[in-house]
């Protein structure tokens, strides 16, 4: 028995938009106690169709033919009012940025109270109680506490259970998540992850779950659907569309999972590229006349090397400190003590005028390709500026940027435009080539292809492996997802609150880690049972 | 607790401004070329040595400046403003005698802009680019554009002479020997212009404001959700949304609030209030260094004052300032 039947559904975008629909004939059902997972790059319109059916789009996108029925009623027809005592009550909705979707000025017990007003359930003091039902439901600690915090007291992870809560409240037959846990550390998504299944398990619900990550889709779905610009180019079972895709696309998507494949090791006993001994670096939040502050030990009594040519893996959660290792590299970070060695010279030392001087040697790739260029520069000027500023001549440097967008890929003739006219992967290569401009001893990348789509961020992947090959590159690869460490790096370092807690090969970090929190990391990537059995 | 010890700190930093902010007034006054004792001695046409040297004597300009300094941070410390011998009355008695009809004027007005423009900026958020926004949005530049002399006097001219609904100028009613609620009811029909033509320019600055915020704000990630909720608009706009959008407003408010004392020099010209922007500008034309002090050091206070409820009032509103998980 079906809980939501869509038939035929078409979403129009804006005129000016890059195609004409978001969402083109798309039909598909969801049983009671089933999960379908949607998945789909960004831009495929995976997430307009959640959006239609909760009433949600957004302004000049809307709902040009199709039909969606969900209890014997066409919701897509229905009146605002209607749609309305449907939302969060029969159909609720999880998002992906937790950190955002809750109100910041409102205790989360009220927010949770606040849907039983909406559909005027229960007496106030009732709704009170039902909360802190709700809250111990989704296994937050301390529900008592949590009822009267405010979201910013809580953890991503924290948040994204009190937003389920929310959902949850009044039993809704249909939950829709989008992307709940894009933004979250591997092991708190395997816990958001289990929740759900454990919920779908006691209610019986049917839920949409909309993500772009095949691990997830391994652990969790029942049947999947495969979307590509606003079509839906596969379907089927969890284990045939995993297995045995048919369409193109959906293998193209599935070889462009970084596999848990592990690579041999290259020999790398050369001199070193980077040397960071005992390394600290304490942050003090808040404080005051007469409040102490709070210290956060961000790096903590840190050693490791990094040899000529070698790619050192940098994995850990948020708030490890792996990124504050790897801006205290170049200094944008300064360090209270120990050494950080390049080719000679110790960087935590140097004065401001000193460090100028010999900043060139490390240069870093940064995460978002579309924050990380001057939106008003011209590449060409984005990859001379420091070639000119270190001391290159003029023409030379201009030589040498044409050159290096031909290296990345992009083409010589492409300097002259402007960052707005690349997609985010082009981007990310602009700010690989800027990187090289400069001749570094040491690159940086801090979650460089965190922010693209798979398929994208294995294309990227290969230029990495292939500059590393052609110019005997040393790189620090700092990331979070370790199925990308295990691709690109020779060794692997793991951090955990501000420690280096195990470093090595990767096959010996992968296949037989030491560290009880290297072990929990690993047992929490997403379909890892599913990786394995790839190989 | 939390709440105790951040007044407390704010009121031990005040102090400490406080002191600050008089020394620098009296280096700043006494850089300026002259003396009171010259210019009453000017004025009296009789500039013979003697007598300066009584006047300086007189207003202790004989001594060597630090103790200067000395005296004047040692009178201040006990309340003690000095004496205006222009007006012939203790400084201190001058400004609370003008504090309270320059309070009257500037808090109305504080509140009818602050009150009457979230109003509007809500009301023109709800209905953005619809005739209902336009118009709102118009009026607002209208006032904003708008010289405040010029628009005091045309309500003088409209209100008071053609129409003759409302007194033109004054605080009250000379000799009317009124009292109690008559006495109230005269002094608010004198408000009244004053305070809509202090009042209207600040409106159109919180009602831009508002309207920007409430925009914002309601493409956040949380609107989206409570919109999941189920939730009717109209609670989504006042609890979700409104909340929010009011943050940057208080802040702005807050600015404001600080020159509640001397901010009102040209309505309380115009309309002839006796407050303390008059006591000022009289006392400027006059030199009596004295009152200016005070009144710098009373406008100082205020401002510290209001900041300091400004801080309050945004503990009160946003749960994130002033206790971290």
């Amino acid at each position: 028995m079906s809980v939501l039947k869509i038939t035929d559904l078409s979403i129009a975008l804006p005129q000016g938009a890059d195609r004409g629909f978001a969402v083109q004939q798309c039909s598909y059902e969801i049983a009671a106690g089933e999960i379908l997972c949607v998945v789909g790059e960004s831009g495929s319109g995976k997430s307009m169709t959640a959006n239609a059916l909760m009433g949600l789009l957004p302004e000049g996108v809307s709902v040009a033919g199709g039909t969606a029925y969900f209890g014997g009623k066409d919701i897509l027809t229905v009146s605002e009012a209607e749609q309305r005592a449907l939302r969060g009550d029969r159909i609720a909705m999880i998002f992906q940025e937790p950190m955002t979707a809750l109100n910041p000025l409102m205790r989360i017990g009220d927010q949770i109270a606040e849907v039983f007003e909406a559909h005027k359930r229960h007496r106030p003091a009732e709704r009170r109680q039902k909360a802190l039902e709700l809250i111990r439901e989704v296994q937050l600690p301390d529900p008592e506490k949590i009822v009267r915090a405010y979201p910013f007291q809580l953890s991503g992870g924290q948040r994204q259970r009190a937003m389920i809560a929310m959902a949850l409240a009044l039993e809704p037959e249909l939950l829709i998540a989008d992307e709940p846990t894009t933004a979250l550390d591997v092991t708190t998504q395997a816990q958001i992850l289990k929740l759900i299944l454990d919920l779908r398990e006691r209610r019986g619900m049917a839920v949409m779950f909309i993500t772009h990550d095949f691990g997830v889709v391994a652990e969790i779905a029942d049947r999947v659907i495969v979307m590509r610009y606003g079509e839906i180019v596969e379907r089927g079972s969890a284990v045939e569309v995993l297995e045995n895709p048919q369409h193109d696309y959906t293998k193209r998507l599935l070889a462009a999972i970084p596999s848990g494949l592990v690579p041999a090791s290259t020999e790398v006993a050369k001199a070193p590229a980077l040397e960071i001994r005992n390394l600290k670096k304490t942050y003090r939040i808040g404080g005051g006349l007469f409040r102490d502050a709070r210290v956060v030990q961000a790096i903590n009594d840190v050693s490791l090397t990094i040899a000529r040519g070698e790619v050192l893996g940098l994995v850990g959660e948020s708030g490890s400190g792996k990124s504050t290792l790897g801006r205290a590299v170049v200094r944008l970070v300064t360090p209270e003590s120990g050494e950080i060695i390049v080719s000679g010279t110790d960087m935590a030392a140097l004065g401001e005028a000193e460090l100028r001087a010999v900043r060139y040697k490390v240069q870093m790739v940064f995460q978002d390709p579309y924050a990380s260029l001057n939106p008003r520069h011209r590449v060409m000027r984005a990859l001379t500026d420091g070639p000119i500023a270190k001391g290159v001549a003029k023409e030379k440097a201009r030589e040498r940027a044409r050159a290096l967008m031909e290296t990345v890929g992009l083409g010589a003739d492409a300097v002259e435009r402007y960052p707005h006219e690349f997609s985010g992967g082009q981007r990310q290569r602009i700010g690989i080539a800027r990187a090289l401009a400069m001749d570094p001893e040491l690159i940086i990348a801090d979650e460089a292809v965190s922010a693209l789509d798979v398929s994208i961020q294995a294309q990227v992947l290969d230029l990495l492996r292939d500059l590393r090959r052609r110019f005997d590159l040393s790189i620090l690869f700092i990331t979070h997802d370790l199925r990308v460490a295990a691709q690109l790096c020779d060794r692997i370092a793991v951090m955990q609150k501000g420690k280096l807690v195990e470093i090595g090969p990767v096959s010996e970090v992968f296949l037989n880690p030491q560290h009880s929190y290297t072990q929990t990391l690993l047992a929490a990537v997403p379909g890892g049972g599913w990786g394995k059995a790839a190989q | 607790m939390a709440i105790a010890v951040a007044i407390f700190s704010r009121l031990l930093k005040a102090a400490i401004t406080l002191l600050a902010i008089a020394i620098l007034n009296f280096f700043l006054v006494h850089a300026a070329p002259g003396d009171p004792a010259t210019v009453l001695a000017g004025e009296a046409g009789a500039a013979d040595p003697q007598m300066i040297a009584d006047l300086k004597a007189r207003f202790g300009l004989d001594q060597p400046f630090y103790i200067q300094l000395a005296r004047y941070v040692g009178n201040i410390m006990t309340l003690d403003l000095g004496y205006s011998f222009r007006q012939g009355q203790p400084v201190l008695d001058l400004i609370m005698e003008r504090l309270p009809a320059t309070l009257i004027l500037t808090l109305t007005a504080f509140w009818i802009s602050l009150l009457a423009g979230v109003a509007l900026g809500v009301a023109a958020s709800a209905r953005v680019g619809k005739f209902t926004d336009t118009l709102i949005t118009g009026a607002a530049l209208l006032f904003y554009a708008t010289p405040l002399y010029w628009a005091a006097l045309m309500a003088v001219l409209v209100f008071s002479v053609q129409l003759g609904w409302l007194p033109g100028f004054g605080y009250e009613t000379v000799g009317s020997g009124y009292g109690g609620l008559a006495r109230a009811w005269d002094i608010l029909k004198h408000l009244i212009l004053p305070a809509l033509t202090l009042g209207l320019f600040f409106m159109a600055v919180y009602m831009r404001m508002t309207r920007a915020s409430m925009l914002e704000v309601a493409q956040q990630d949380f609107v989206k959700t409570a919109k999941a909720k189920g939730l009717a608009p109209s609670i989504i706009r006042r609890r979700h949304i409104l909340r929010n959008a009011l943050l940057p407003v208080v802040t702005l408010a807050g600015l404001q609030a600080g020159q509640l004392v001397g901010g009102a020099v040209l309505t309380e010209t115009v309309f002839a209030w006796p407050g303390i922007g008059r006591l000022m500008f009289e006392s400027l034309a006059a030199r009596d260094y004295n009152t200016i002090l005070g009144v710098f050091l009373v406008s100082a206070a205020m401002v510290i004052v209001f900041n300091i409820i400004t801080d309050l009032v945004y503990r009160l509103i946003d749960p994130r300032i002033g206790q971290k998980a």
